[in-house]
């Protein structure tokens, strides 16, 4: 039987080169199944110890015109036997699977990188469409790297013949062929992919069995073949990452999982409501098969419904979580703006994207920071935190919960794109070890009124619908102070509003101050990051005061309301450089809050910062 | 819905809030709010199992005036808040109240996907075919023609009809009254109430200030037996004051006619009866215009199916949402995991 390889440690003939990290690319049409081809590539780089970063890159359209450069998916991976903080800058290996994903990731790769391509779809056609002029393997075009073409498409039809698929069929093997070949590059066990193909194709034995000799046969040809360029064994040794039970998670995955641990440990039930957006998705997805863990999901005709339903669950005594991208959080500000009102607890997540308007979908952006604090109409503060990496989402999801049913207020929960979709080696926590939020509904008849509040967070108290004597009418309309019925008294209007600003104000008491990730707490520059921007600064910190620059890192999990300690933090630098992934949203806040000389870095292209520029804009301002 | 039985038995006054009421004095929606509180206590729900939401306008106020649990939300959103207070607990007996410009305009797609998920609601649309609240403009049930501020020429639009959308839209059951009937609004607020899944009840509500008299040629006492007609699941569809007049299908085609009972050798038998379960006579009774034809009051549809909640809860079994919670620690571990040692050694898992 083909899937019955052992999973025994690879021979090799050729001596391999220890190498502390690779940066590895694979790219293709949409239809290659790059996606899947990555996340096997993680898989069995997290199980030999290694740490790692991914970076799946694919276009919005789900299957376009073959060859074209708008159809290229990749997924790109940095794995290494040190700590690991972003997908990389730059490819050491690119696997192009065709010409168009040739063109479009050759500006990426590494200098002297590494360049596999499947010479069998290099027809002039297929050049053509992919808009090289000539032929790039013959012109000099590839002359900067070490390239290696192979016709994967003959040898993974050689490798298949004995099957008796259609020509099309053999060729969606192709992947798995390649995927051989890096597995023998980086000297990796094809069992736990060999598993997963048994598993994945249960119910068509002849496709998994197809694709595991594509895998053997991809490796076998590293093992045999004499090939040129960077084609050679490399070892990666494990990372020194701290003991425990590790796996890999997405931050989509953590993220809801994440509020299953805080509705659990908050003791509440969880509505999950949400409609289809790129990229939140994916949180849908995890939570809809999650009814046993006191998960209702519901899919509702718009994100308004989808807000409103949260609420309305909210209201009845359960957890009501709304989850989006920035077109439609857009359309959820009327209903959140309902939920400051009527004091109700709701945790908002935004899975930012690229662009105003439609924007691009599956590219990255940090640009709804502006939304989540300020787009409402009137004085409207809610709860305003975010993720910085795919395990955060885990944490950060359990603090919404906590700031949302203690304080009785919307947290609009801000993760983006590159977060939501990219893995990392997570070491599980042990949930049952987090430390209980339980929640409270009123009781005490006596004296009983709407509007009664905690006195230290300012908190309504939560009342249950079906509680016996406390009926009560609540609503979008101002209400008395006291009473809570509708009022339009001008000193009770202000009284409210000040409320609101206060109630949300306060909950810096309940926060951290802000800690200092890298460096001292004072000094020539600080980098202040918040969100996804974790991964290159850290990065980017870590080499810059391995030269001997004075820089410190500071990253928000906290953007509304700010640490207590911030200003003053801030004010111990000569220096604060605020890298974001939009116009420059954050700089604004904290320009306007703290009166500081703050200077942005910012960046709109739909991709994440690379470290080499975030070292290069604080050179530029400690060098000069 | 579930009936539980009341410790006391309540009166009309002990579903009544402490609130003043504001709309204007002789507004239609004070007939209704007062035929919901007399039902009320018929039903036997305690007043905290009741929850009252609606959307923005002034029909929309009414949760103010009820002593249960209330929520005034925001325009036209009602119907999708109520669904998710039903996610989060099925005990609880929930009404919708929502006007034309609420459910029909800015809340229609709200309305129509209620109706055909068939949760759990009771959903009463009052309609006066005017935007009242915002002080007079058309709505998309105002008839072609209508003069307001912002149609000083006449709307020119068509409008839509509150049951045919509710009909079309997949409801369950829909029913017809008016604010004045007040033994008629009750009977139709105790078969709502009996309906598990989205009960749609259209109330012709008389605006006073902005759009007195809209309904007068049917609802007029002078001219109310001729131009209405009750229907009753059973019974011959018959109407006029002496009960002589009919409807049956007009031989050779799929359209009501009105026939007289004893004029032309048409007897009762050769009326229609009206059966309730038949979603093309209901299109139909929804469809009949004065001055042809009577309006159509009572239970024009009621063909129950499961409702929204019921169908979820069945389909996650036993350990439902509300039971025991399964353990978040398993399900992190599953799939692929590896130990890392003290050293950093690896181990599969
Ligand atoms: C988002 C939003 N848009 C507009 C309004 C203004 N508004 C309040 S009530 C209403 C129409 C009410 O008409 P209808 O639903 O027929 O109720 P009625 O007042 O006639 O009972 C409008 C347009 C609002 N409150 N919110
Ligand atoms: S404006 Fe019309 S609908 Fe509104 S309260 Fe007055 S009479 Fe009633």
């Amino acid at each position: 039987m083909v899937s019955a390889i052992a999973a025994k440690a690879e021979v090799i003939a050729a001596p391999r080169r220890e190498v502390e990290s690779v940066v590895v690319r694979f790219a293709g049409d949409s239809g290659d199944g790059i996606q899947l081809t990555g996340s096997q590539f993680t898989m069995s780089t997290a199980l030999v110890g290694n740490d790692l970063a991914t970076f799946p890159d694919f276009p919005a359209e789900i299957r376009a015109p073959v060859g074209t450069t708008f159809g290229v998916s990749a997924f790109q991976i940095n794995f290494g036997a040190r700590r690991i903080m972003t997908p990389g800058d730059a490819p050491d290996l690119l696997i192009a699977l065709n010409p168009a994903a040739l063109k479009v990731n050759l500006d990426a790769v590494k200098a002297g990188g590494t360049i596999v391509i499947d010479t069998g779809t290099c027809t002039a056609r297929n050049l053509r469409k992919a808009g090289f002029a000539g032929n790039p393997l013959e012109d000099g075009t590839l002359a900067p790297f070490k390239v290696t073409g192979i016709d994967v498409s003959r040898h993974t039809e050689e490798a298949l013949t004995r099957f008796g698929l259609s020509q099309k069929d053999m060729l969606r093997c192709k992947n798995m062929w390649a995927l051989g070949l890096v597995y023998w590059m980086y000297g990796r066990s094809r069992q736990a992919t060999v598993d997963w193909l048994n598993r994945k194709f249960a119910k068509r034995p002849e496709i998994a069995e197809a694709n595991i000799a594509a895998l053997n046969a991809g490796h076998a040809f590293g093992e045999t073949a004499e090939m040129g360029g960077g084609l050679s064994g490399f070892t990666v040794r494990p990372a020194a990452l701290d003991a425990g039970l590790y796996r890999t998670v997405s931050g989509s995955e953590a993220l809801a999982w994440g509020l299953v641990a805080g509705a659990q440990l908050a003791g509440l039930k969880m509505v999950f409501s949400s409609y289809p957006i790129t990229p939140a998705s994916s949180i849908l997805h995890t939570l809809a098969p999650l009814r046993d863990y006191g998960v209702t999901t519901f899919q509702a005709e718009d994100e308004i419904a989808a807000v409103c339903s949260a609420i309305g669950a909210s209201y009845a005594g359960a957890l009501g979580v709304t989850s989006s991208s920035g077109p439609g959080i857009a359309l959820k500000t009327e209903a959140i703006g309902l939920a400051i009102g009527t004091e109700l607890p709701l945790v908002v997540v935004d899975s930012q994207r690229a662009g105003p308007s439609t924007g691009m979908p599956t590219k990255t952006e940090q640009s709804d920071l502006h939304q989540a604090v300020f787009g409402r109409n009137a004085d409207s503060p809610v709860a305003v935190i975010a993720a910085r990496s795919p395990s955060d989402c885990f944490e950060v999801a359990i603090e919404a919960v906590r700031l949302a049913t203690k304080y009785m207020t919307p947290v609009i929960l801000l993760t983006d794109g590159f977060v939501a979709n990219a893995a990392e080696p997570w070491r599980i926590p042990d949930v049952d070890t987090l430390p209980s939020m339980p929640v409270f509904f009123a009781t005490e008849l006596e004296g009983f009124r709407p509007t009664r509040r905690d006195p230290e967070t300012q908190a309504r108290e939560w009342v249950l619908p079906g509680t016996p004597g406390m009926e009560h009418r609540i609503g979008g309309l101002e209400r008395d102070f006291d009473t809570g019925n509708i009022s339009y008294d001008p000193a009770n209007h202000q009284k409210m509003t000040d409320l609101r600003i206060g109630k949300i104000a306060g909950i810096a008491r309940d926060i951290p101050a802000q800690a200092v990730e890298a460096g001292n707490p004072g000094g020539r520059l600080a980098v202040v990051g918040w969100g996804s921007t974790f991964g290159p600064i850290s990065r980017a910190v870590d080499n810059l005061r391995g030269a001997g620059l004075d820089v410190s890192h500071i990253h928000l999990r906290y953007i509304w309301p700010l640490p207590a300690n911030l200003g003053d933090l801030l004010a111990g630098f000569e220096h604060v450089l605020v890298p974001e992934m939009n116009a420059g949203q954050l700089i604004t806040l904290l320009r306007s809050r703290y009166l500081i000389d703050a200077e942005g870095l910012n960046k709109v292209s739909g991709q994440p910062f690379k470290i080499s520029e975030i070292e290069a804009a604080v050179r530029a301002r400690l060098e000069a | 819905m579930n009936v539980t039985t009341p410790p006391k038995k309540l009166t009309d006054k002990d579903f009544a809030s402490d609130q003043e009421i504001r709309w204007c004095p002789g507004c239609g929606d004070y007939g209704v709010l007062k035929a919901l509180q007399r039902t009320l206590p018929e039903l036997g729900v305690p007043r905290e199992k009741l929850v009252f939401v609606s959307g923005i306008g002034c029909s929309s106020r009414f949760p103010y005036y009820m002593a249960t649990y209330g929520f005034h939300t925001i325009h036209g959103r009602a119907p999708a808040i109520a669904t998710g207070i039903k996610l989060a607990n099925r005990d609880l007996d929930v009404w919708v109240i929502s006007g034309d410009g609420d459910g029909l305009s800015i809340g229609g797609n709200h309305l129509l996907h209620a109706l055909r998920r068939n949760v759990d609601l009771n959903i009463l649309l009052f309609n006066n075919e005017i935007y009242g609240l915002t002080k007079g403009q058309a709505s998309p049930t105002s008839r072609p023609g209508t003069r307001s501020p912002s149609t000083p020429g006449g709307s020119v639009d068509y409008p839509i009809s509150a049951a045919r959308f509710a009909l079309g839209a997949g409801a369950h059951f829909v029913a017809r009254s008016v604010d004045t009937l007040q033994p008629h609004l009750m009977e139709m607020f105790r078969r709502a109430h009996a309906h598990r899944g989205t009960s749609f009840v259209e109330i012709f509500q008389n605006c006073l200030v902005y759009n007195d008299g809209v309904f007068a040629h049917f609802t007029d006492r002078e001219v109310a037996d001729d131009a209405q007609i009750r229907v009753k699941h059973g019974e011959p569809l018959l109407f006029g004051a002496a009960q002589d007049r009919g409807l049956r299908l007009k031989p050779g085609s799929l359209e009501l006619e009105v026939v007289k009972v004893g004029e032309g050798g048409v007897g009762v038998g050769d009326v229609l009866v009206h059966d309730e379960t038949s979603p093309v006579l209901a299109m139909m009774l929804a469809s009949l215009t004065p001055p042809a034809f009577p309006v159509a009051l009572g239970v024009l549809y009621c063909n129950p199916g499961a409702c929204y909640e019921d169908a979820l809860a069945a389909q996650a079994g036993p350990k439902a949402a509300d039971g025991p919670k399964a353990n978040l620690n398993a399900l992190l571990r599953r799939g692929a995991t590896w130990t890392v040692q003290e050293g950093g050694r690896i181990a599969d898992a």
